[in-house]
C-alpha cells in the first residue's frame, strides 16, 4: 500500500523531512512543496538527506513552489522530479494513501 | 460490498509529531484518535519527535492557566486503541526511556514503524 508522503518545511526549520524519510518504504514517493521545495536544491541540508535516500523511493516538488522561491530546475537534484498541481493530483491518485509531514 | 458502510473497520494510524503545549497540533491530535477510537475504527497512534514531550510524566500547566490536555492520555486504555507507539531514534535524540512516560508504550525503530505505517488503510499526521 504505497504512501505518498508531503513535506511543507524546511529541512533547517524542523525535523519534518527527516523523520518523514526514516518513515518511507520502497515504493513510496516524497513530494516536497511550499518550504519543503528548498530540500530539493543540490548542495544545501536537505539534499544531504535526499542523497541517501533508497533509489525506490520517488522525490517530487511543486513547481509553483520552486518557481516562487527562485529555484530553478538546474539548481535541483538529479532524482527530482517536478511536478505541477495536475501533477500533484495524479499522484495523490497513484498512491494509495497520503501523509502530511509538517 | 455487501458490507454496511457503518460497520467497515479500517486501520487508521495517526502520527503525533508536535511536542503539547506550543501548538494546537497535540490537542486535536488526541481528539481525532478518541473519536476514531468511539467509532470502533482500529486506531494507532504513534508518536514521533517532539511528540514524544505530549506523555512525559509529571506535567502541570496549573501555572500556565489553561487545561491539562494531557492527562486525557491517561484515558487511552478505556479506548481500547489497537497499538501505542513511539520511535525509538526520537526517544534517543530527546534522552528519554520509558520510565519517563505517563503511559504505556510499545517502542520501535523507525524502519518497523514505517512498515506499520504501511499496513494501515488511512494515516494522519499531527
Amino acid at each position: 500500500m504505497a504512501i505518498l508522503h508531503t513535506v511543507n518545511r524546511s529541512a533547517s526549520a524542523g525535523e519534518s523531512l527527516a523523520s518523514c524519510l526514516r518513515s518511507a518504504v520502497s515504493g513510496s514517493g516524497v513530494l516536497l512543496l511550499e518550504d519543503g521545495v528548498y530540500a530539493a536544491r543540490a548542495g544545501g541540508l536537505g539534499a544531504q538527506l535526499l542523497r541517501c535516500v533508497n533509489e525506490q523511493i520517488q522525490i517530487y516538488a511543486l513547481q509553483a513552489d520552486l518557481q516562487a522561491r527562485g529555484i530553478a530546475p538546474a539548481e535541483l537534484l538529479g532524482r527530482v522530479q517536478i511536478v505541477d498541481y495536475n501533477g500533484f493530483v495524479v499522484l495523490t491518485c497513484e498512491y494509495d494513501k497520503v501523509l502530511a509531514w509538517f | 460490498m455487501n458490507e454496511d458502510a457503518t460497520t467497515v473497520v479500517r486501520t487508521i494510524t495517526f502520527v503525533t509529531r508536535h511536542a503539547p503545549h506550543g501548538s494546537v497540533f497535540a490537542q486535536e491530535a488526541l481528539e481525532v484518535v478518541l473519536l476514531g477510537a468511539a467509532f470502533e475504527q482500529r486506531v494507532r497512534l504513534v508518536f514521533m519527535d517532539d511528540g514524544l514531550f505530549q506523555i512525559k510524566k509529571g506535567q502541570d500547566t496549573v501555572a500556565l492557566g489553561v487545561k491539562n490536555f494531557a492527562r486525557a492520555f491517561n484515558a487511552l486504555p478505556m479506548y481500547e486503541l489497537d497499538r501505542i507507539v513511539v520511535e525509538r531514534e526520537s526517544m534517543q535524540a530527546r534522552g528519554l526511556e520509558v520510565g519517563d512516560l505517563a503511559i504505556e508504550v510499545e517502542v520501535l525503530d523507525a524502519a518497523d514503524i514505517a512498515c506499520m505505517l504501511d499496513d494501515s488503510d488511512v494515516l494522519l499526521g499531527f
